[in-house]
């Protein structure tokens, strides 16, 4: 029972986890900050350590208070640097996360001198330790996660509006740095609320995966978050029952991988965008292409011979297509419809039907 | 200092000056990030070969993380070709994915080998000088320096052969495709040498050492000079200062060296921020404060001569008339009046204003151009 | 606040200074639009005229200047100002239709956390049928053409319900049928006592659409009525070369006032 008990505790953790860094994860996945969660989850770090060593208190809600003023202070220094020097946004990002992960790693080293810090081993905030996670964890993840989220719905239109067009927002007077502001906040609530689970190294993948498979299935902006909040969850609690089923597998890897597959399905089958769909679309004009060249091409035929009953080898029906294979098959799919007629074996011939539609096609052609 | 301390300096030195050339061009080609992308995926190579040949001092995992590092370059160009994705969003996908994998096959079969997940991210340039070199016997120092120096002349090399090919395909890759040089090409012989690089670094100063090392000093060497051979030189001489710096501040302060050496990077970063001549931020702030009373006065002369030898001339050429005119606080025209004067563009008479020759000039100047 | 006084200009722009770096982009214009005026903007390449627009609403900052919006600064001015910006400043592939980027027009008028409601639907629904676009009105943007979006833009400036509308080169690239309904469109807002002030790059159509022109090359070379501005002489002190199409026949010489066009290289844009 107690296992079960853990177990549904680190479950609910990662569900949360998976809901508030989906949902906000779309922002940035739409802006083209994906890797603003990479560089925020990093940059938390010396954070972390610093709560600790001023406070010396190990609660989550003051580590998590030191993870989220640090991944402030590291946006808006990106930020500055983006806007008055010629750095781009990617260098700023791999420079931020860079430094402020070392000096971190420094701070730590200063942490682990103390006596009894035994505890704050590195790789619970390198991979995170969702089996760790207790009741208390949770409430404050939900807690900050579902404030996170509430801002979040209700500055609604103001967020889209930065999201698809700033300047446009800027010119109808909307402080659009601040709401920048104020979503980068959010994100780095939402990477603090994560980094216990998954830990620093994977908590990038939780802001860009759900994100990014939501996008494949839908056009509208909310869906994509409410289905990017549902993937990551699923994520989440997929991850923990998986790891927890005894193979010896890290939590904070499976859940990423759980989400990285999530991603790969709805790349590959999503209706409309996916690439399973778009193959399949390639196919359907391909054949569509084809049935009208074959009947095309009887009625050339046709119309060069006296007789035009007669029926022509399918030989010289495939010299005509040379290059693009398929024409039996194309010749029965007309059979099929109508349009043409088999009058002995291998020798086609345009039915009257075939002749009227052949005769749409080259009028429409020469218009 | 001991020789060991000579040595350990020697080694982060090395390494900086190697992770400094390849990360310009990152940084410069905008592709940052991908350094963070590949010390990560290189994980999984090491594992890949290590279960192959089961000896972690095979060359065949420099091999298979060099590979790992190709194929993360690939994956995210292929995330890239479905127009699915962003580019962003790839490498924010690829990465982790594959070091989700790396992780799992450690903990799960590799448990009882060294191969330390702490090590991986953090190095642990301490011990580099206990493993030596030791060919026909011979001890002739450490193998990271030996490794590293290899990257080291492999990476000047590559630049020095290739410099046209690089630097075209970085400003103009529209132009070095017309031309004939292969940018794609180009592209991935760069993302092998980072590969390269951050498996030769992994061992003594992990993985997000070699991001801080390949980005920052580039980066601050960016806003100090135009040039590209500048920048590459100025990124290594800055990537040395933060690896020696880093080195004793890590000596004083009893810390990880490789924490302590990104900690210097962004504190050299800092410091080329708010004082580089022209591009830093202090400049940038004098230079708006400059410019502002330097159009102010630009625009008084030329409201001047606009009005010289006319008949509002002696209305428009007042002091206080100039607030009115010009929409300027009265504060701000006795101030621009006073620089003005200074300058000797103006000439003052009886609480009215009238240009010297040099103001002339430059109001005719400032017209004629545009 | 909209009826129209004699004389009144919608706008008012004093020695606007827009600097990047140390070079000036846009020197000491000044500019008075009377009120119900279809304002042309044209010059080369760099000459300033996005930064002109972009300084004018506050979007980029200004080194020295004002704006004056029917008398009052710009800022307290707002809701009589719609904005048309360049396609190109937006990600097409967001996941939006047309009707709620038309919707966002309407955001000024909601302020803070208000949602827009069926109130806001309708008029999005209009705005898009004075455009062409109702039928359109559940597409994905990522769907459309390149006049299409041009039109949906168009028509969330609309529902902004201004005075004064600024539009940032909305013919450029656009198909026939689009370019027609901009100019009916362009039109009917000036019958409607609007003014509009436009971003145009072809000059052969300046006389056509437009009342005044503002020949603009970094400073303001020549500005009014299109008949007394629009002349060879301001033309080749704004553009540098001898721009052929004027001093004769129309057709078909766009080629040669091209090349006058590219021939004077000016500052680059700011464009930030």
């Amino acid at each position: 029972m107690t296992i079960d008990f853990t177990l549904r505790t680190v479950a609910l953790g990662t569900a949360v986890l998976g809901i508030v860094s989906g949902a906000l994860g779309s922002f940035a996945v739409l802006r083209r900050q994906s890797l603003l969660g990479d560089a925020m989850s990093h940059a938390a770090l010396p954070g972390i350590v610093l709560a600790f060593l001023l406070t010396r208190s190990r609660t989550p809600i003051v580590l998590l208070i030191g993870a989220i003023l640090a991944g402030w202070v590291a946006a808006l220094l990106m930020g500055a640097v983006v806007r008055y020097t010629r750095i781009k946004q990617d260098s700023a990002l791999g420079l931020v996360l860079s430094v402020f992960f070392g000096f971190g790693l420094m701070l730590l080293t200063f942490v682990q001198r103390i006596p009894d810090a035994g505890q704050a081993g590195l790789n619970r905030y390198l991979f995170g330790q969702a089996a760790t996670l207790l009741e208390q964890d949770i409430v404050t993840m939900a807690v900050l996660g579902g404030i996170a989220l509430a801002l979040m719905v209700l500055f609604w239109k103001e967020l889209k509006l930065l999201s698809f067009d700033a300047s446009f927002g800027a010119s109808l007077g909307f402080p659009m740095r601040a709401l920048d502001t104020l979503l980068i906040t959010l994100i780095v609530v939402a990477i603090g609320v994560g980094l216990q689970a998954v830990g620093v190294v994977l908590m990038s993948a939780m802001i860009v995966a759900p994100a990014a498979a939501a996008r494949q299935w839908t056009n509208r902006l909310g869906v994509m978050v409410a289905l990017a909040a549902l993937f990551g969850a699923v994520s989440g609690v997929g991850g923990v029952l998986i790891s927890s089923s005894g193979g010896g597998f890290a939590t904070g890897p499976t859940i990423v991988l759980v989400a990285s597959g999530l991603v790969f399905l709805s790349l590959l089958l999503a209706p409309n965008r996916g690439l399973l769909a778009r193959w399949l679309q390639r196919q359907r004009s391909r054949r569509r292409l084809r049935v009208t060249a074959v009947l095309s091409d009887l009625y050339t035929l046709a119309q060069q011979h006296d007789d035009p009953e007669h029926a022509h080898d399918i030989a010289v029906l495939r010299t005509m297509s040379a290059g693009s294979g398929g024409v039996g098959h194309t010749l029965e799919t007309l059979a099929e419809r109508g349009l043409v007629r088999q009058s002995r074996p291998g020798h086609w011939t345009l039915t009257q039907a075939g002749r009227i539609e052949a005769e749409r096609i080259a009028r429409g052609e020469e218009e | 200092m001991t020789f060991d301390q000579v040595e350990i300096q020697l080694i982060a030195a090395v390494a900086a000056a190697a992770c400094a050339l390849p990360g310009a061009f990152l940084v410069l080609r905008r592709m940052a990030m991908m350094s963070d992308a590949i010390s990560h995926t290189v994980l999984l190579g090491i594992v890949v070969a290590f279960f192959i040949v089961e000896d972690l001092n095979s060359p065949l995992l420099i091999t298979g993380a060099t590979l790992t590092g190709v194929l993360t370059v690939s994956l995210v160009e292929l995330l890239n070709r479905t127009h699915l994705v962003r580019e962003d969003a790839a490498i924010g996908l690829v990465f982790p994915a594959l070091f989700s994998i790396a992780v799992i096959l450690i903990s799960r079969y590799a448990g009882d080998v060294h191969l330390d997940t702490d090590a991986v991210l953090l190095g642990e340039l301490a011990l580099a000088p206990f493993e030596r070199f030791r060919p026909f016997g011979v001890d002739i120092g450490p193998v990271s320096l030996y490794v590293m120096g290899g990257i080291l002349l492999l990476n000047l090399l590559f630049i020095a052969v290739f410099y046209k090919e690089l630097k075209l395909s970085t400003f103009d890759a529209g132009l070095a495709a017309a031309l004939g040089f292969s940018p794609g090409l180009i592209h991935y012989a760069l993302m092998t040498l980072v590969s390269v690089t951050a498996v030769g670094a992994f061992d003594t100063v992990g993985s997000i050492l070699v991001v801080a090392l390949m980005i920052a000093p580039p980066v601050s060497a960016y806003l100090l000079t135009d040039s590209l051979p500048r920048l590459l030189g100025l990124s290594v001489l800055i990537g040395v200062a933060s690896a020696i710096a880093g080195y004793w501040l890590a000596h004083f302060l009893d810390a990880s060296i490789s924490g302590a050496m990104a900690t210097t990077a962004g504190l050299i970063f800092l410091v080329v921020l708010l004082f580089a001549p022209e591009r830093g931020l202090v400049a940038l702030a004098r230079r708006r404060t400059r410019q502002r009373w330097e159009f102010a006065q630009a625009a008084l002369a030329i409201h001047l001569y606009n009005h010289e030898d006319s008949p509002e001339a002696v209305l428009e050429n007042r002091v206080d008339h100039l607030s009115h005119h010009l929409r300027w606080t009265p504060e701000f025209a006795v101030r621009v009046v006073q620089m003005a004067e200074q300058r000797g563009l103006i000439r003052r008479k009886n609480g009215h204003l009238a240009l010297t020759d040099a103001g002339r000039r430059t109001a005719q100047t400032m017209l004629a151009a545009t | 606040m909209t009826e129209s006084m004699d004389g009144r200009h919608a706008i008012e722009v004093a020695d606007l200074t827009v600097a990047y770096e140390d070079k000036p982009v846009l020197w000491d214009v000044d500019l008075a639009v009377p009120e119900g005026t279809l304002l042309a903007i044209v010059g080369p390449n760099g000459a300033g005229k996005t930064t002109l627009i972009k300084a004018i609403l506050g979007l980029i900052e200004a080194a020295a200047g004002q704006v004056l919006i029917y008398g009052k600064p710009y800022p307290e001015q707002r809701r009589l100002v719609g904005y048309v910006p360049q396609r190109g400043s937006v990600d097409w592939d967001f996941p939006t239709s047309v009707l709620d980027v038309v919707m966002m027009g309407r955001y000024g008028h909601l302020g803070w956390l208000r949602r827009p409601g069926r109130r806001e639907a309708e008029l999005a629904m209009e705005a898009l049928e004075k455009v062409g676009m109702a039928d359109f009105a559940g597409r994905q943007i990522s769907q459309l053409s390149g006049g299409q979006q041009q039109r949906v833009f168009l028509a969330r400036a609309l529902v902004q319900d201004a005075d004064i509308y600024f539009m940032d080169e909305p013919f450029q690239g656009v198909d026939a049928t689009t370019e027609r309904a901009i100019v009916t469109l362009l039109k009917e807002l000036g019958a409607a006592n609007k003014t509009v002030v436009v971003v145009h790059h072809d000059l052969q159509s300046v006389p056509d659409y437009f009342d005044w022109v503002l020949l603009l090359n970094v400073r303001s070379i020549a500005a009014g009525p299109v008949e007394q501005v629009f002349t060879a002489e301001n033309l080749r002190r704004t553009y540098g070369g001898r721009v052929a199409f004027l001093d004769g026949d129309r057709g078909g010489a766009n080629g040669d006032s091209q090349a006058a066009l590219d021939e004077r290289q000016a500052l680059p844009e700011a464009g930030r």
